[in-house]
């Protein structure tokens, strides 16, 4: 049964569609570890009744046409799902289950896979650590009392503890890639208006893009082909053509020209990160491309600019959970003051600061000091990449400015745990798609991603590069089940 | 041009004081469906029937945007003569209420679909033209209900999303009457494009109204006030004079004036502050990130500008010219649509010989008067253009009298018969067949020859006795204009 | 520029979160380091630069004016704290 787990995505659905494997055997395998997995605290709702039963029923009339067939997966709790209760991570959410699907879950669904459960995350994905949830910090599979990276914590920990073969996250300034990046595993931002939002428990919907997480590149391609689509209930919805990245992937990336930002060598960083850097541009380079050394002047501002345009957002989008409608309510005299209960209990610390922050930036007087010059510093920061795209036809950088860190490090100082985001902000700011593949380790073992940006739309490409230097790499993550006794 | 001798102004010693009032109108877009969602937008549904997901504003639901809306409010921006932005944007309007389900209103704030404008409104000295500064469109929020239970408060969100126009005028109004011209006139202009059913009961239309006063002759504004959603004329006629008084007499006692938002209260004819919400007035307006900028075409607003209707400024010009009515005629005859489209039916059923003068007294007069009597929309009038249109014919072409047609009009209430049967089967035709009136007429003077002598000999009131006796004799169906004829010869 | 407990006090009755002295005297701490953060957008001249409202590359799309939506009250109350069946149900409200 262990093996099974063991397998990539890719294999899976190989296995499953040649017979080899049932849904039902693939399904029963993943649960039964997730079982032995409780310590990790991946999972904020379990759904392993009801997946098995989902498996039984695909396996009396498989469909062996579908992309996902009969494979069993969890999500990240920011994802509604009908009828399975839905959290984003807080005790505002606590009792909330939607009566409908959001529409990349409904793409994942018909394809034929099954819902194992529910991740934990940040509180409504604020966080680099998954220590914001109200359903407790989630642990790395790497090592003890080591963070996953947030927010898409609790899935990047299943898919490195392979509690799931591959998990879907939100990436609102680093989200999917981060925490990736902590864990060994590939995860993938995707263009914003790539994959629709709607459903999805909104953050900052200016930055939010849900992406891939699995294994490897390939199986990310996979899933990545599922989940994107043109969808009409979301007005920022992209129609572009779409490609099959799965089966258009290819490591041939001869000739491409890619950009090494010198502002991305920032103070402070360790040794082993840029070190890392440095082979992987000897990766690509000996995969045929054309290194470029370009600049994105406004890099070291992308930070402060998300600072003032997310908390923004996050502080109007969070306005509707007030008791009323859905969601824990605090008992009140008045309504102002069920308000006022509801939300001071309701909210966590961060999400709570981030409302406040995104409040004053707003708030009357101070809107064009803040939040109209950070609106243009955005564009500053994408007219970078513009420029810089005129030249390269993708970017690489090192994911994060170290590996990950102990649970507890960083809680006290907020401006500290949001460097963390700095090679990933401004990907988000810009619209951009990017991905993080491991490439290598640390003193301690512990892992380390590198980031490829691309160009608005041209998933592929960074598909394709991140395969050819996975093939060089040949990165093994370094996971000794520590947590099953 | 208001003259003199039509200015609203309040006095107080020696010193005059001028009102000067802005409105904000808030007009529901006739759509079948919301401004975001897909939801139904009719009126009077049960509580929470006509919700979506999006518009209870749940975890991860997202807008999308109404074109027919949309169409609706640049048609409304063309029949206010207004420039409209070919790049609008959607804001956020952020605060806290139990029937604002967000907790944002998604409005447009720097950059609304429609930019200034202006409307004409007939005074009775006279016309005057008031600015408008802009339109927008928006959402409307749900309805707290407060008096169904002690403790609690009842939220219903069917309104929760319906589109608005918010029209702002210029601060342009001077009087009560004036904007209750303003508003019957932005009403009927919405009413001849159908953008908005202007039905104030149902709050359609509602408006906060901006008032402040100044010594006559000041050029500078006043500190104004604010009050909120009253939704009908006569209470915005009543709220202003208030609160200019208030006003007035604050000035007068040497106090200042707060800027504010103010209630009106119905019961006690009074306005009253609302400071409890000021706090919550900082409503921190931003883009809302899930609308891109809504961006319109040329070719999109000249095709909407292709299918404007005649407006009631046109169709007056042209019943004056056309029809050579007075200004006073064709000002009540546009007024609203239905009556202009009833007035313009009777005219095309009269056909080529027709008296339209006739035919506008038939309308003003004996029609209204029933409509109003019987609290009837013209829509519902018992008697079809068409019947009117043949009563007056008959009229004019001699049939009938005048004082039959009456008679007619009556039996025409019932079931909208034709009045040419009516005529025909209870033998309402005129006698205007001149021999069978002088044997009447002689009779008459036969059986009353004092009566003859005494006129004869220069008692000219009698005249009038004569005519009687002869109508009456006739059933009242004598061609009164023969009868004096034949008179006048035999006397 | 530094924020102070009253401005604290402002946005969190603007924010509709009720913070006690404590919790509002650890925010000042930290929106104050926040905003020293933030500060750093001032080194930039953006006088002529246009803002920035959405990234995505495309216009806003129009739906057609057709009720989709039905009677769907009990989905939508079902998960609300207080209820009557027809109505949301809140504490009193005070004007």
């Amino acid at each position: 049964m262990s093996d099974i787990t063991k397998q990539s995505l890719t294999e899976l659905v190989e296995s499953i569609k040649n017979k080899k494997l049932s849904s039902s055997e693939v399904t029963k395998a993943f649960i039964e570890r997730s079982e032995k997995s409780k310590v990790l605290n991946a999972f904020i709702t379990e759904d392993f009744t009801s997946a098995l039963d989902k498996a039984k029923k695909f396996d009396q009339k498989p469909n062996l046409d579908l992309k996902l067939p009969g494979i069993p997966m969890a999500v990240k709790d920011l994802f509604c799902t009908k009828n399975v209760k839905t959290t984003a991570g807080s005790k505002i959410l606590n009792n909330f289950v939607p009566t409908y699907e959001s529409t990349v879950t409904e793409n994942i669904w018909s394809e034929g896979a099954i819902l194992l459960g529910k991740l934990n995350c940040d509180e409504f994905a604020m966080g680099s650590s998954n220590e914001t949830s109200f359903f407790g910090n989630v642990q790395n599979p790497i090592d003890k009392n080591l963070v996953p990276g947030g927010s898409s914590g609790g899935s990047a920990s299943a898919v490195a503890g392979q509690l799931t073969p591959i998990t879907i996250g939100t990436d609102t300034g680093g989200s999917i890639r981060q925490p990736a990046s902590f864990t060994g595993t590939v995860g993938l931002k995707p263009t914003y208006g790539s994959c629709s939002r709607y459903g999805i428990v909104a953050f900052a919907s200016s930055l939010d893009q849900a992406g891939p997480m699995a294994q490897n590149v390939k199986d990310c391609a996979l899933l990545q082909e599922v989940i994107s689509s043109f969808d009409a209930k979301d007005s920022t919805s992209i129609n572009f053509k779409r490609s099959h990245y799965s089966k258009d992937l290819t490591n041939n990336i001869k000739g491409k020209k890619i950009g090494i930002p010198k502002e991305y060598r920032v103070d402070g960083m360790p040794k082993e990160i840029e070190d890392l850097w440095q082979k992987g541009i000897e990766y690509v380079r000996n995969c045929g491309a054309e290194i470029i050394n370009i600049s994105l002047p406004h890099t070291s501002y992308a930070l402060p600019t998300y600072y003032i345009v997310a908390p923004a957002e996050a502080s109007s989008n969070l306005a509707r959970y007030d008791g009323v409608k859905y969601g824990y309510r605090a008992n009140g005299e008045n309504l102002i003051d069920m308000y006022e209960k509801t939300r001071s209990e309701g909210f966590g610390v961060e999400v709570q600061r981030r409302i406040m922050i995104g409040t004053y930036v707003l708030s009357s007087g101070y809107y064009d000091a803040y939040y109209l010059k950070a609106q243009k510093v955005r564009r500053l920061i994408k007219n970078d990449f513009d420029e810089a795209y005129k030249k390269v036809d993708a970017i690489l950088t090192p994911s994060t400015p170290s590996s990950a860190f102990k649970i507890g490090e960083k809680t006290n100082d907020p401006v500290s745990m949001y460097l963390n985001d700095i090679f990933t902000v401004p990907v988000n700011l810009a619209g951009l798609p990017g991905i993080s593949i491991p490439a290598g380790h640390d003193a301690k073992g512990y892992p380390l991603g590198l980031q490829i940006i691309g160009k608005a739309f041209d998933e592929q490409n960074i598909l394709n590069i991140a395969f050819a230097i996975e093939e060089k790499i040949n990165f093994k993550n370094k996971i000794t089940d520590w947590w099953i006794k | 041009m208001s003259k003199k001798s039509r200015e609203y102004l309040i006095n107080r010693r020696d010193n005059q004081y001028e009102v000067v009032i802005g409105l904000e109108v808030h007009a529901q877009v006739l759509s079948e469906s919301k401004l975001f969602s897909t939801s139904a937008t009719k009126f009077g549904a049960e509580p929470n029937t006509q919700v979506s997901l999006v518009d209870a504003a749940f975890p991860g639901m997202l807008p999308v945007i109404n074109e027919f809306c949309v169409k609706q409010a640049i048609k409304t921006g063309i029949g206010l003569n207004a420039k409209i932005n070919k790049r609008s944007v959607f804001d956020r309007k952020n605060y806290f209420y139990a029937d604002l389900p967000q907790g944002y209103q998604i409005s447009q704030f720097k950059d609304p679909i429609v930019g200034e404008g202006k409307v004409i409104i007939d005074l009775p000295d006279g016309h005057k033209e008031v600015g408008i500064e802009r339109l927008h469109l928006e959402q409307d929020a749900g309805k707290s209900i407060h008096d169904l239970d002690p403790q609690n408060t009842f939220v219903d969100l069917n309104r929760s999303g319906v589109a608005l126009m918010e029209i702002v005028s210029k601060p342009d109004l001077r009087s009560p009457d004036e904007v209750s011209i303003y508003i019957k006139k932005l009403r009927s202009i919405m009413r001849y494009l159908g953008t908005c059913d202007g039905n104030m009961q149902e709050g359609s239309l509602r408006a906060d109204v901006n008032v402040s006063v100044r010594e006559k002759g000041s050029k500078e504004f006043g500190t104004r006030c604010e009050i909120k959603n009253v939704n009908s004329i006569k209470f915005m006629q009543m709220a202003i004079e208030y609160e200019a008084n208030r006003q007035v007499d604050l000035i007068e006692e040497g106090k200042t004036i707060d800027q504010e938002t103010r209630l009106f209260d119905i019961k006690k004819n009074e306005t009253r502050s609302m400071r409890s919400k000021e706090d919550a007035h900082d409503y921190r307006y931003f883009p809302d990130p899930d609308l891109l900028p809504l961006q319109i075409s040329d070719e999109f607003v000249n095709k909407l500008k292709s299918e404007i209707p005649e407006l009631p400024d046109d169709k007056k010009k042209r019943f004056i010219n056309e029809f050579k009515l007075s200004a006073y005629e064709a000002t009540i005859l546009v007024s609203d649509i239905e009556i202009a489209k009833y007035f313009e039916e009777v005219v095309a059923k009269m056909g080529k010989n027709k008296d339209i003068k006739l035919a506008v007294n038939w309308i003003t007069g004996e029609l209204f008067a029933v409509l109003n009597s019987k609290n009837l929309e013209i829509t519902q009038s018992p008697v079809s253009a068409k019947n009117l249109a043949i009563l007056v014919n008959l009229i004019k072409n001699g049939t009938i009298s005048g004082k039959i047609a009456k008679t007619v009009f009556e039996l025409m209430l019932k079931n909208d018969e034709d009045p040419q049967k009516i005529v025909e089967e209870n033998d309402l035709k005129q006698q205007s067949n001149p021999k069978a009136l002088e044997e009447l007429i002689d009779k008459i003077i036969n059986n009353n020859r004092e009566k003859a002598i005494e006129y004869k000999q220069g008692k000219e009131k009698l005249f009038g006795f004569f005519v009687g006796q002869a109508m009456k004799a006739s059933g009242g169906k004598a061609n009164p204009q023969l009868i004096n004829e034949i008179l006048k010869k035999k006397l | 520029m530094s924020i102070d407990l009253k401005t604290i006090k402002h946005i969190s009755k603007l924010s509709r979160i009720s913070v006690d002295d404590q919790r509002a005297k650890k925010l000042v701490g930290d929106l104050n380091s926040i905003f020293d953060f933030i500060e750093k957008l001032n080194e930039l001249k953006t006088e002529n630069v246009k803002p920035l409202t959405s990234i995505a590359e495309t216009t806003l799309k129009l739906r057609s004016d057709e009720v989709q939506s039905k009677n769907i009250r009990e989905q939508i109350i079902k998960n609300s704290p207080q209820d009557n069946e027809d109505y949301f149900v809140v504490p009193k409200v005070i004007e």
